[in-house]
């Protein structure tokens, strides 16, 4: 376990920017202490300095998993978020998408929102923006990216695709065997 | 009603789909029944089944002279085969038909008894009379009445049977025989016979019992002779057959549980011993059944009720599990899979068999502490763990399984837990890696005896061999969990060990162990319901407060079968065996690295007291000996305790100790009370108290254990060795202080 490289916490805060924007500070600083990232076997992981001491008694090999891992770099040196990253990406969310009861099992099941599926979204989203998906009974159901932005989004036919799906929670049950 | 109930009988029907559908019941019963139904001819609501009986045995001869005349060849197969049938039934002269003739009988008495109209009552489907009846009724019905008939008969001539010799079945029938004489004796006595007086069970012959391995009993046959044998057992003075053991009434049974329900010998044999025959029955059946699904709310997310509102919404019916649990809810039926809701993928809830709430109910962490979970996986304990503690303090959740911490690893991210580190290793490496913990869960890997609901194959792979390895395992994994515990913690110095099995050697035998060689205590669990553990099981006996232990069981909790034991460490010291000679040398201020060492050799340890930890400056280094009993090639030395700095009298002493392994043994055996002697001239309270503060001094330095271990073994090697001239002196001193 080692602590992140300056370039490789670039890359990562720039990703998680694209969700959360400047609210990464409220991940750092946080009111019951300090929490900092650390790379193991290529995957970043989130935790609090308590745990951060503990862990270092186990051993490189043995180690399997501390506190929430956020994602993992790939093999070309680029962040990829993982669901399990969720419930901190939820709450400082910047742009949310609602999806409709109907279109919930779509996206638990990997596929992209459609404007059919489209319950809600927010004022001011980008295209390209990063979006957390919400189902109308508030709960995250994962994240994305939008493919159009709210004004254009109004204006499309219903089969096309509004948000480009990068992570849901339904990856606990299809890619148990990935988390780790 | 898929099929006309009159073929013969052609109805026009008009075109079209509708018309060709059979119409409801009360239209077609109206063709047949011509008396109307109403509720004052209401003798139609009584069943048939009487009437049918009397029928037959009046209209026997009728049917007869029908069943040979007619030539159709449906009814030719049919006679062929149940020709067959009967031959077969006859051989068999069955209990079911002793019985079928008693309970006919006694049914013909009811009949009797009863003044309704046997002209005006009207069978199935209102037939008036039997010659007709059989060309109305369908050919199934026709075998039906017909086997019906000739099973009385069969019954009224099993008396001519009794001589008969049939080779295959002769042990069941000479037991059935025997059955029906008694039968028909009792009938004649008294014609209100109970029928429950009339079988007496008989134990087969030896030589017949060895034709029964060879060929397949039929299973209501032994199911119906394990419960009469229960019986017999259960007012062995009563009911005994004369001149039987009762050993051969138990040898029977073993063998019919293990046909009947699939065990093998070993495994029945052990559950025969653990449970009363009234309840062996019920454990048995209730490991043919599942347990009920269970979920626990995941309070980090949501609450229970939200939860359960949310579940019913989406069609899942349930209930909360019970008094004693917050979180759990019992699922009844769902119409979807409740293993893959949203709310489940959001982490509001996880499934987890009720049983799996009680250690960790039993542990109660306290928010802040530091955890840790030995063996793990799936995740289910931890997680409960975790929201317990509020995702505060630290849970190091390890499991030897790399595989299974995948799910481990799953839990924990869907449910929210941020306070957890996973680790691989195995759980008797743990004090060295990481030591001092608060609480400590061993959820010991086990036989599996308890949920044989959820994994059949035990009911036969398991064997003795299985068990002693499972119970080693567990040993050694228990005291590993105990070193880690931290004993001077301000809010805990817990271990819950738990077990998802029923055998004794597993459960109450390893706790037990564990008491004599370490510093713990057990104390109440806070499980109100549950058995009590054994303090006694056959030739062993067991600690007293073995009782505080539970045990829980599938057919009287309906949870898995499970076990659970709360420990206190009350010190941190890790007791040696009472054949310790004290040894100062002061050269090696090590700390002892050889923990797991010690504990091999002597079943006994002096536990320390609950005193508190004596300062370290009065700790001395204490060799270890093999006990001379022992015998044992292998000798154990320990060196404890920072620097020694003990009163001068004891060095010479100590040096003569301070002998190579055989040697040591030697004088262990030659003068083993000498030796003795000497130790209890010195106070035993200095001892433990040595004992004490060494441990004490070592554990603060746990975690350099590794470092310092390694630096006093190669020195101590060094002073082990014993010249000749020392060894005469030493011999002499021995006899000095004789």
């Amino acid at each position: 376990m080692r602590p992140l490289t300056d370039e490789e916490t670039k890359i990562m805060f720039e990703k998680l920017s694209k969700y959360i924007g400047e609210n990464i500070k409220l991940l750092v600083d946080r009111p019951d202490g300090t929490y900092c990232f650390r790379l193991h076997n290529d995957r970043v992981y989130y935790m609090s300095e308590k745990i951060l001491k503990l862990a270092t008694n186990v051993s490189r090999d043995k180690l399997v998993s501390v506190g929430t891992c956020f994602g993992k770099f790939t093999k070309t040196n680029k962040f990829r978020l993982h669901i399990t990253a969720l419930d901190f990406l939820a709450p400082y969310a910047k742009f949310k998408v609602w999806v409709k009861p109907g279109a919930e099992q779509s996206f638990l099941y990997g596929n992209h929102v459609l404007k059919s599926g489209l319950g809600r979204i927010t004022e001011n989203t980008m295209q390209y923006q990063g979006v957390v998906v919400y189902s109308m009974a508030d709960m995250p159901l994962g994240f994305g990216v939008a493919a159009k932005s709210t004004q254009e989004c109004r204006r499309m036919d219903p089969m096309s695709i509004v948000v480009f799906h990068q992570a849901d929670v339904g990856e606990f049950i299809r890619n148990e065997d990935t988390l780790t | 009603m898929g099929r006309r109930l009159d073929p013969t009988n052609k109805v026009k029907r008009g075109p079209g789909k509708k018309a060709k559908k059979q119409q409801g019941a009360e239209t077609e019963l109206a063709k047949f029944i011509t008396d109307g139904f109403t509720d004052e001819n209401s003798k139609w609501l009584k069943p048939s089944k009487r009437k049918r009986k009397i029928d037959e045995a009046e209209s026997e001869d009728d049917s007869d002279e029908h069943w040979e005349e007619t030539e159709e060849e449906e009814e030719e197969e049919e006679e062929q085969q149940q020709q067959q049938q009967k031959q077969k039934q006859k051989k068999k002269a069955g209990k079911d038909q002793g019985k079928n003739n008693e309970k006919s009988e006694v049914k013909m008495e009811e009949v009797d008894d009863d003044d309704d109209d046997d002209e005006e009552m009207v069978d199935d489907y209102g037939a008036p009379d039997d010659g007709s009846a059989d060309d109305a009724l369908l050919p199934i019905e026709r075998a039906a009445k017909k086997e019906q008939k000739m099973k009385e008969t069969m019954g009224l001539e099993s008396d001519d049977d009794d001589d008969d010799d049939d080779d295959e079945e002769e042990e069941e029938e000479e037991e059935k025989d025997d059955e029906d004489e008694d039968a028909d004796m009792d009938e004649d006595d008294a014609v209100q016979a109970n029928i429950e007086e009339i079988d007496k069970f008989k134990l087969p012959v030896a030589d017949e019992t060895e034709r029964e391995g060879i060929l397949p009993l039929d299973l209501k046959t032994i199911h119906q002779r394990i419960k009469d044998n229960i019986d017999v057992l259960c007012n062995f003075s009563t009911k005994r057959e004369e001149g039987k053991e009762r050993a051969e009434y138990i040898s029977l049974l073993k063998r019919d549980l293990c046909t009947y329900y699939s065990y093998n010998t070993f495994l029945i044999e052990k559950l025969i011993d653990l449970f009363p025959l009234s309840e062996l029955v019920d454990f048995l059946e209730a490991n043919e059944i599942h347990r009920p699904v269970t979920i626990r709310t995941n309070t980090l997310k949501t609450r229970r009720r939200d939860l359960a509102q949310a579940l019913i919404n989406r069609g899942v019916n349930l209930d909360p599990l019970g008094k004693w649990s917050k979180v759990g809810l019992v699922i009844y039926d769902s119409s979807v899979p409740i293993g893959a809701t949203p709310e489940y993928l959001a982490g509001q809830y996880m499934l987890q068999g009720a049983s799996s709430f009680l250690p960790v109910m039993a542990l109660s962490p306290q928010e802040g502490e530091l955890v840790l979970d030995m063996s793990c996986a799936p995740g289910g304990k931890t997680s409960y763990i975790a929201q317990l503690m509020r995702n505060t303090g630290m849970i190091v959740a390890n499991d030897a399984n790399a595989e299974r911490l995948k799910s481990v690893v799953g839990n924990i991210h869907r449910l929210g837990v941020t306070n957890t580190v996973v680790c691989n290793y195995d759980g008797r490496q743990f004090p060295k890696v990481m030591g001092g913990f608060d609480r400590v869960l061993l959820d010991a890997p086990c036989s599996g005896t308890g949920v044989i609901a959820k994994d059949p194959a035990v009911k036969t792979s398991k064997d003795e061999a299985d068990i002693q390895r499972s119970a080693h395992l567990q040993k050694e994994l228990l005291l590993s969990a105990i070193d880690s515990v931290n004993a001077e913690s301000p809010s805990g110095g817990y271990l819950v060990y738990c077990t998802c099995s029923i055998m004794v050697e597993e459960n109450e035998w390893v706790v037990d162990y564990a008491l004599k060689k370490r510093n713990v205590k057990l104390v109440p669990t806070g499980l109100d319901f549950g058995k009590e553990g054994f303090t006694r099981f056959k030739e062993r006996r067991f600690h007293p407060s073995l009782k505080l232990s539970r045990r829980f069981y599938p057919h009287s909790h309906n949870m898995d079968g499970f076990f659970v034991a709360k420990l206190k460490k009350f010190s941190n010291v890790i007791p040696t065996t009472p054949f310790m000679i004290v040894n100062v040398s002061c050269h090696t201020n090590c700390f002892s690295a050889n923990i797991d060492e010690e504990d091999s050799e002597a079943p006994e340890a002096t536990a320390a007291t609950q005193s508190p930890p004596v300062k370290p400056s009065k700790s001395d280094k204490i060799s270890k000996t093999v006990p001379g009993k022992a015998g044992s090639a292998k000798e154990k030395a320990q060196h404890n305790g920072t620097a020694a700095k003990e009163k001068a009298k004891i060095k010479p002493k100590g040096k003569k100790n301070s002998t190579t392994g055989p040697k040591q043994a030697k004088i262990a055996k030659m003068d083993p009370e000498t030796v003795k002697g000497a130790e209890a001239k010195k106070p035993t309270v200095k001892t433990t108290e040595e004992t004490e503060t060494s441990k004490a001094g070592k554990k603060t330095g746990s975690r350099f254990e590794k470092k310092q271990g390694k630096k006093t073994k190669s020195h101590l090697k060094g002073k082990k060795r014993m010249g000749k001239n020392k060894f005469k002196k030493l011999k002499k001193m021995l006899q000095k202080s004789e």
